[in-house]
């Protein structure tokens, strides 16, 4: 095993061993000083965690991606939104009226296109305007939130669609639905990041973008891909978490861009591009919704979360530098 | 007038798009309805955006230095948070200072982590927005904080109070916008702002204290924060804890609106003030002739995109990008 290789494992497990210290922490904590009677590593509680996770994991997991390919997307939390919207106001259409329960994959569709389409906007707009994507969803995020605004204004919108509500809440050997999505998702997604030609692309292109142009590589159809990659992801986790909840607010789904860059970050994705893994990634997502039920397990205010949150992930980023530091980048300033 | 060909007009239109922007937007108003030309409509315009174009002149400073900072809502929440409670424990004439002291060193940390320590700026201000609103909270206790007594005050007067006719906030923000454009523009501080942005190398190689520099610019942002918020106390003697959340984003809108790169090196005090004055007059705008508030949202992002598209056009002497 050279060097190097050694190095990255260590670097993909470290997000695991954390979530494993929190484990031991929190059961040890609770134990002293925990309100209620119950352990914190309960099973039900272990489940009921994974599917907390799901509607920012999935988001963040396309987040992986794009971050890999070395942009970033401000505006999954919008899209998230406009989705959510189509896909509970399309179940009340008058055109749809007659089908029944068939509604159901008919505005399913409706709603992953709608993401599908808005990540397209953000793609093309990069390809063909050269923009920094940072801006472009930028002004997206504003964008498409207005679009969520202007569908309905500030009221909200809710149906509940009961088959679809025992759908959402049903168990399939033991797990629910929305975790089956998240951790279908994270499969996927795994694929195709390291089997397939896209995936190396994309790794490559992060990495070092003029490379990857002189060797061939088309860099504008991989950007569009992903961008409609993240936009679907965004718009699956709408359909996730609202064939449940069944009612939308106009401001649902901010900062959700944010949650998600955390995620990614503290799986030890790089910002700049090039180097990171989906399923690091899932263990970011993990660690964080083990830190929120952990502290309300132990009796701390939910509001200590965010501070901890975001000492970790300053802390994560020193970390990783000091640990990269030596040899590769001691000759740069 | 050989000057006048048809590419020295596109490039004057791409180079001071925004400003021309600016011009026709109040023209096409000021057309459409009658009121929105008006002294008092002007004034609550800027009255408005001053909070937001406060926050906006300090990240300007950040963003030429080269780096980012995501953390200027949640930390205007903590200084509207700490100056409203500090003002019934203290007394406002030693809780305004107290406040400005804790919130400089909030930048100052920031300022510690990117400068000297370098790291991502990105990442270390999103980790501070999410600190910072849970030390808003775990101060607050999660509840709203109002002043007790609201009638015998002079807390009010920086957000409320005019002198000669022009509502203090106004000035608070004019006099801001000189100072510190003065020292962008005018200083040596300023210059080594521009050089660390530009090339941070370079700097370094020509003996520019890049850690220092961009140390200070945090600080800066910090001292507008602090104001902005003292504005924000002070106009409504109560708030709530969220209540600059979501602007970090709106600020780096107005500041990327007025032209600054994100690459930094390039940017002034005065666009950042086109910016912020061009998105309250679009939305007050819009107000005017019957729209709602959130379609200046879905207008603000078609300008954002086209005024740095036409910006990177003029530069690269083409239209679409050359991305295979």
């Amino acid at each position: 095993m050279t060097k190097d290789t050694r190095a990255n494992l260590v670097k993909q497990g470290a997000i695991w061993a954390f979530i494993v210290v929190e484990l031991i922490f929190f059961t040890v904590a609770g134990n002293f000083m925990s309100v209620s009677e119950q352990s914190f590593i309960d099973f039900d509680n272990m489940l009921l965690l994974l599917k907390q996770s799901a509607p920012i994991g999935i988001i963040a997991l396309g987040m992986t991606i794009i971050m890999i390919n070395g942009n970033i997307d401000l505006s999954v939390g919008a899209t998230f939104a406009l989705s959510a919207i189509v896909l509970l106001d399309s179940m009340t259409w008058p055109i749809f009226a007659g089908l029944g329960d068939w509604v159901i994959p008919v505005s399913w569709t409706l709603a992953l296109l709608t993401g599908v389409v808005l990540g397209a906007i953000n793609g093309l707009i990069v390809w063909k305007t050269g923009v920094d994507a940072f801006i472009v969803t930028l002004g997206a995020m504003l964008g498409y939130r207005g679009l969520v605004f202007m569908y309905n204004g500030e009221q909200p919108t809710s149906h509940l669609n009961w088959t679809l509500v025992d759908f959402a809440e049903a168990q399939f050997l033991g797990l629910h639905t929305a975790t089956w999505f998240l951790l279908g998702t994270a499969l996927v997604l795994w694929l195709v990041m390291t089997k397939t030609v896209h995936g190396r692309n994309a790794y490559a292109i992060g990495n070092n973008r003029e490379a990857a142009v002189n060797a061939g590589i088309r860099v504008g159809p991989h950007f569009l891909l992903n961008f409609m990659l993240i936009g679907f992801l965004a718009a699956l986790s709408a359909v996730v978490f609202y064939s449940e909840s069944g009612s939308v607010n106009p401001n649902d789904g901010m900062l959700y861009e944010l949650w998600a860059i955390t995620a990614v970050v503290l799986g030890g994705t790089k910002l700049t591009g090039g180097y990171g893994s989906i399923v690091s990634t899932l263990g970011g997502v993990i660690a964080i919704q083990l830190l929120r039920k952990g502290l309300g397990h132990i009796g701390a205010d939910t509001e200590t979360v965010n501070l901890v949150i975001g000492l970790i992930l300053i802390a994560v980023l020193f970390l990783d530098r000091q640990l990269n530091r030596k040899g590769k980048e001691e000759l740069k300033i | 007038m050989a000057a006048l060909t048809t590419k020295n007009i596109g490039g004057f239109l791409a180079r001071q798009g925004i400003i021309v922007a600016f011009v026709l937007f109040m023209i096409g108003f000021a057309l459409a309805n009658d009121r929105f030309i008006t002294m008092d409509n002007i004034f609550g315009v800027i009255r408005s955006s001053a909070i937001l174009g406060v926050m906006a002149l300090g990240v300007t400073f950040v963003v030429i230095g080269g780096n980012l900072d995501l953390s200027v809502g949640s930390m205007m929440s903590f200084s509207t948070i700490v100056v409203l409670d500090l003002h019934d424990k203290l007394g406002p004439a030693l809780g305004i200072p107290a406040m400005y002291g804790m919130t400089l060193a909030l930048g100052a940390f920031i300022g510690f982590l990117v400068g000297y320590l370098k790291l991502n700026s990105l990442i270390v201000t999103l980790g501070m927005l999410s600190a910072i609103h849970g030390l808003t909270l775990t101060y607050s206790g999660g509840k709203n904080m109002d002043i007790a007594d609201k009638e015998g005050t002079w807390f009010g007067i920086f957000g409320q109070g005019s002198i000669l006719g022009v509502p203090v906030p106004i000035l608070i923000f004019a006099l801001l916008a000189v100072v510190l454009s003065m020292v962008l523009a005018k200083t040596p501080f300023g210059r080594k702002v521009y050089a660390v942005g530009g090339n941070g190398m370079a700097a370094t190689f020509s003996g520019v204290p890049r850690a220092r520099v961009v140390f200070m610019t945090y600080l800066i942002s910090a001292f507008c924060v602090a104001t902005a918020g003292l504005i924000q106390a002070s106009r409504s003697l109560g708030s709530q804890n969220t209540v600059g959340q979501g602007m970090e984003l709106e600020v780096l809108a107005a500041v990327i609106l007025g032209g600054a790169s994100l690459l930094g090196g390039s940017g002034t005090v005065f666009k950042t003030v086109i910016g912020v004055l061009i998105l309250g007059f679009i939305q007050n705008g819009l107000l005017l002739v019957g729209l709602e508030f959130y379609v200046q949202y879905v207008v603000t992002w078609v300008i954002i995109i086209l005024a740095v598209w036409l910006d990177i056009a003029a530069k690269r002497g083409r239209l679409l990008s050359p991305i295979a």
